[in-house]
């Protein structure tokens, strides 16, 4: 799960994390009085979770109240890659000497979470570690010793902290990597970490994202997510506890188990066809799982062809078809079906199929063709 | 022969009383698996599935000698179980459980390589060895004995190409569901390196997804020491980044983990990719003439 900036700031703040003072607000009036509260000059911010905000304007300087409104009048209701901005940041603006990165996320391939600091701040990390990896120092954070002071310091030297910082770099990084383990996150990251001409040491901007695992046993993070920054069907999906993902093609899928539905979406494609959605309805494809992925699926009003691709292991594959005849009962829909169920019982699953509109194929690869070609026939 | 489990796996059941936990031990049964005893807290004393049920896992294991634990316990008490089995000094541990948090995951992962336990999952199908033992929640009769190691990350999709693997005549020496997460305990390294000294198994399907670094690891390692033939498949061409796809590790982020780095990864170290999951079989019997 992502957080905007000032949410991510308000729990590192919370961590004693050295930041300029700022204010969160959602209309010019607030903004206005923000501006005089943490002082000229400040930068507005716009709030939303893509990147790239600041290249598309939506992160401004001004240095002075009528520039103030005159941004925030902009940047307010401004489309940042199909998002509109609603909230904003109002920042102090830091007197800027350097800029650094520092980061903290989980590195899959060490089992380990891992700390990494660059002195190229500023510019995404991953841009950094492509063009200049040699200016990324990683370091593995074992658990029984976690961010040790010694970790701290050779850290402080390799990103040559002036002597007056090192305490405010401390807090920084103590404060981040403690966040980084209460919250259960899957990355915490301070890019810029600015060096004033001051030799202050002050988080400019923040990121942290959740594992969604562990959000179970932390409710007041699970309170921060804005839904409006959600594609409103994934929403949905996940108050259901269907996995969805809705994609831009016209053939909706129903699949069970993720790397099945992942490879089904794969051979749409493969047959020249474009996949709607990645949809994975569970190992056991329960009736009213598959009514609410039909509901979801059918909601996108791209989609003119549905295919469901069914391994029904120890599931069997009559009670699979049994559900689905009932949800369309239901739902009443119209749109082509095209079907595949495999395993146990699926010749009696055909049988009942038969005389419905569902149009059955035996094999994956067949069922993913059909699809492309029923849809491509609507197109048309 | 076949690797991890086998007709001297004796096992205990985590959970054997939970709904899970009792519909797949009498699956596990049914094939043929020595299903010794079940651990609930609180339930010791009972008798689940006609085993004996224990309170503790060293209690199970000193009273029935067994090798071997596969836990069906929900996410909140599941990183407990897998500590239980280790304490007890169970050295194969199978965790179907999905949900796990990933902090939690790295203790018992650091855990399992203090005390060579060799743990599978979590969020997998567990391990089988086809005709001696099935330690999982995936469908038995689709299987068939025979000399082709399956590693994948994935459950339903593993399903379907051993099915064609089957229905081709190529049985299989073991097949091990690795897990979808983040973290896991057996890596696709850890399961070539076993491959690689069982003397029955002639060739290894690798079944990848978006997400991490493994399969590209994987390709090096067999690039470089892997001595049988390896066939390939990486779900997820179409997957858009930053976005979960189901399982928690199934995530393209920071532009590392696509599909197409995988399979480029992959088809440097000479090995075949298919495009789709039915030409597999195929692949792989072209392999084993060569």
């Amino acid at each position: 799960m992502k957080i905007h900036e000032y949410q991510a700031k308000e729990i590192l703040r919370q961590y004693n994390v050295p930041m300029p003072p700022n204010k969160f607000v959602t209309d010019v009036e607030s903004a206005k009085s923000a501006g005089n509260e943490v002082g000229f000059p400040c930068v507005v911010k716009a709030q939303v979770h893509v990147g790239g905000r600041g290249k598309a304007g939506g992160i401004k300087l001004a240095q002075n109240l009528d520039e103030l409104v005159e941004h925030t009048n902009k940047i307010f209701g401004m489309n940042i890659k199909g998002i509109t901005v609603k909230k904003v940041l109002i920042e102090k603006a830091a007197d800027i000497d350097k800029e650094l990165y520092l980061g903290i996320v989980i590195d899959r391939a060490r089992n380990l979470p891992v700390i990494m600091a660059s002195p190229a701040g500023g510019i995404d990390i991953e841009e950094v570690a492509a063009k200049t990896p040699e200016k990324i120092l990683i370091i593995p954070l074992k658990a029984s010793i976690g961010l040790a002071p010694f970790i701290i310091k050779k850290i402080a030297y390799s990103l040559n902290i002036p002597k007056e910082g090192m305490k405010d770099f401390s807090l920084v990084a103590k404060g981040l990597y403690n966040a980084f383990i209460d919250k259960d996150c899957s990355l915490a990251e301070i890019n810029p970490l600015v060096i004033t001409k001051q030799n202050q040491i002050l988080a400019c901007d923040a990121k942290m994202n959740f594992d969604d695992n562990a959000l179970s046993r932390h409710p007041e993070i699970e309170e921060l997510r804005d839904e409006s920054e959600e594609e409103p069907l994934e929403t949905i999906a996940r108050k259901k506890h269907v996995n969805y993902v809705k994609l831009d093609g016209e053939i909706g899928c129903i699949v069970n188990g993720a790397g099945l539905a992942m490879a089904t979406m794969d051979l749409i494609k493969h047959f020249g066809g474009e996949p709607a959605n990645f949809l994975d309805i569970g190992g056991g494809a329960k009736a009213e799982q598959v009514t609410e992925a039909l509901k979801i699926v059918t909601s996108d009003k791209n989609v003119n062809t549905i295919l469901f691709n069914i391994f029904g292991g120890i599931v069997r594959c009559d009670l699979v078809a049994e559900g689905i005849l009932k949800a369309l009962e239901i739902l009443k829909l119209t749109i082509p079906i095209v079907i595949r169920l495999s395993g146990t019982n699926e010749d009696k699953a055909r049988e009942m199929l038969k005389g419905t509109k569902l149009i059955p194929m035996l094999t994956m690869s067949d069922a993913a063709k059909k699809a492309v070609e029923i849809s491509k026939s609507i197109t048309q | 022969m076949s690797i991890i489990v086998d007709k001297n796996t004796r096992l205990i059941i985590q959970g054997i009383t939970g709904n899970e936990g009792q519909f797949h031990g009498e699956q596990m049964i049914k094939y043929g698996t020595k299903v010794v005893a079940g651990v609930v807290p609180g339930k010791g004393g009972e008798t689940c599935l006609g085993v004996p049920v224990f309170n503790t896992v060293s209690e199970a294991k000193e009273k029935t000698n067994a090798n071997a634990s596969i836990i069906y316990v929900p996410a909140a008490f599941a990183t407990d179980a897998v500590l239980e089995a280790i304490d007890a000094g169970i050295k194969v541990v199978v965790c179907i459980t999905e949900g796990i948090p990933t902090l939690d995951m790295i203790k018992v992962y650091w855990e399992t390589k203090a005390n060579d336990v060799i743990l599978i999952g979590p969020n997998c199908p567990g391990v089988i060895s086809p005709g001696k033992c099935k330690v999982g929640i995936m469908p038995g009769h689709i299987h068939l004995e025979g000399r082709i190691g399956v590693v994948s990350r994935s459950g339903t999709l593993t399903y379907e190409i051993v099915y064609e693997l089957t229905k081709s005549k190529l049985g299989q020496s073991t097949c091990i569901g690795i897990g979808g997460d983040p973290i896991i305990g057996t890596k696709f390294i850890d399961a070539l390196k076993m491959f690689k000294n069982d003397p029955e198994t002639d060739a290894v399907v690798m079944i990848g997804e978006i997400g991490g670094t493994d399969e590209e690891m994987a390709a090096e390692y067999i690039r470089t020491e892997f001595n049988k033939p390896v066939i390939g498949f990486v779900a997820g061409l179409t997957a858009p980044p930053g976005k979960r796809m189901g399982h928690a590790g199934a995530i393209i982020s920071g532009g590392t983990g696509t599909a197409k780095e995988k399979i480029k990864a992959l088809n440097s170290a000479n090995i075949p990719v298919a495009e789709r999951p039915d030409q597999i079989a195929r692949l792989v019997k072209e392999m084993l003439a060569n």
